[in-house]
């Protein structure tokens, strides 16, 4: 009896599922990010004291969202390729990389284009800031350590022991920003300080950029996927070559 | 346990009859903190001010220029294969290199810091202070550094590489360094960083073993 994670593990069966998934999660990403918008630009009220620079929110505060879970996604197929060797956890971690950087570096580009009317200035080392900023070069040392390595199954197998050590050490680094903790707000209790009619657009866009995500995960890891066929085949059509050789030559 | 001592031992010897490389991280950690009045004026006050700081990071980057120290020619030569087969956990290895690493560099960069502390116009008052938390600080520069030399150990372009991987694990290590040092001068005195500064080094002391030595299996099957 083969678990869930197990029948999906398998990549003939997950390119399968998710030539199935994919366009369904593009279209359902699309129309509720259209809806969120539609919702964040013009239905939801500008607010009383940072007026219409508030709707930069909708933006900034789902991607920061991603830039969170999607290390924790890396830090879990890290895991599951380290001790439970599945192939397709390195094809996740790797394909999801490159994403959750880029979803990150908005989350600080946004909110340094939001802190400028707010704040009065684009970038101050604070809290938040300075732990996401080094979330970004954690992603960055991860990108990097792989593109680095020319053996690719060691590659992964590093990448995901540095995935790891930085999901331990992710706490200890935010609490200890934390320490000089100025300018930007502490976390929002969402069901009670945020008033529904922004609540409800922020909600549409955060679940429309996690399924955005995933969209574009499930492509990436299906270029992966036929990317490493595609080696595969180029070495064994070598291989083949170098026989016919050998035997023509012999 | 005996093994252990041996392997440190012979690490110590390497480094000191190799000689050129405790220099050479002294040097630098010399150089740049003499850049910065250079860099930032000749101003006395601002100096002192933030003199903790560019000894705390000159001190850093000092050390990571010898981190690549730790595997790299044992891997070179073969000798970390034979380690590897031997008949200690190949943990313990990390543990022996990574602590004779400090000796080597982190020891001798944490006693010039006073020195150079000197030409920052730092009090006085704050040299026993400086030297007890880079003492304390160190081991956890040199046992994270280990990750990252041992994660790169085999890596083109090594030395960029393991700054970027390493540098944002030092970060802890830093504020709660540099806060150690500014809070001695003021009401609530150093105990508090200090002590977490120190839970730091041991903690890189158990995690950096085991995740260099993950690391130098995957690379030497």
């Amino acid at each position: 009896m083969q678990t869930l994670t197990q029948q999906l593990a398998n990549p003939t069966r997950f390119m399968e599922l998710s030539s199935r998934v994919l366009p369904w999660a593009s279209v359902i990403a699309a129309a509720l990010i259209a809806y969120g918008l539609y919702l964040a630009l013009l239905e939801s009220p500008a607010d009383y004291q940072q007026g219409e620079t508030v709707r930069i929110m909708y933006i900034h505060v789902p991607c920061a969202w991603l830039s969170m879970m999607i290390y924790g996604l890396i830090a879990l197929s890290s895991f599951g390729l380290l001790v439970f060797r599945h192939p397709l956890a390195d094809v996740s971690a790797k394909a999801a990389a490159p994403i959750g950087a880029a979803f990150t570096f908005l989350a600080l580009l946004t909110g340094s284009l939001w802190g400028k009317p707010m704040w009065g200035t684009y970038w101050v080392w604070d809290a938040r800031l300075t732990s996401v900023l080094i979330l970004f070069f954690l992603y960055l040392g991860l990108i990097a350590l792989r593109a680095a390595l020319d053996d690719e199954s060691a590659a992964a197998k590093l990448t995901a022991i540095l995935a790891l050590v930085g999901v331990t050490i992710l706490p200890i680094i935010k609490f200890s920003v934390n320490w000089w903790n100025t300018l930007h707000q502490p976390s929002t209790d969402f069901t009670s300080t945020v008033d529904p009619s922004m609540r409800w657009p922020l909600l549409v866009m955060a679940i429309g950029f996690t399924i955005l995500f995933f969209a574009m995960h499930l492509k990436a890891m299906r270029n992966e996927v036929i990317r490493r066929r595609v080696k595969a085949m180029r070495t064994q059509a070598v291989a083949g070559r170098d026989r016919l050789a050998a035997q023509a030559a012999g | 346990m005996r093994s252990f001592w041996a392997l440190v031992r012979r690490d110590l010897q390497l480094a000191v009859r190799e000689g050129g490389a405790i220099g050479t991280a002294l040097g630098f950690f010399l150089i740049v903190v003499s850049l910065m009045p250079l860099g930032l004026g000749p101003d006395l006050n601002l100096l002192s001010r933030i003199a903790p700081g560019v000894l705390w990071i000159a001190l850093l980057l000092a050390a990571l220029l010898s981190l690549n120290r730790i595997f790299e020619s044992d891997y070179e030569d073969g000798t970390l294969d034979v380690l590897a087969t031997g008949r200690i956990p190949l943990e313990l290895v990390a543990a022996a290199k990574s602590l004779a690493h400090w000796i080597t560099t982190g020891i001798p960069l944490a006693l010039l810091a006073p020195v150079l502390g000197i030409l920052l116009n730092l009090e006085f008052r704050s040299y026993p202070i400086l030297v007890a938390t880079t003492l304390a600080g160190t081991p956890a520069v040199s046992f994270l550094g280990a990750i990252g030399a041992a994660l790169t150990v085999k890596a083109r372009r090594g030395g960029l590489l393991l700054a970027l991987v390493v540098l944002p694990l030092y970060v802890p290590t830093l504020i709660f360094g540099i806060s150690a040092v500014s809070a001695a001068s003021g009401p609530s005195g150093m105990g508090a960083s200090f002590l977490i500064l120190a839970a730091i080094s041991l903690a890189a002391a158990v995690l950096g073993p085991l995740a260099a030595a993950a690391a130098l299996r995957i690379q030497l099957q």
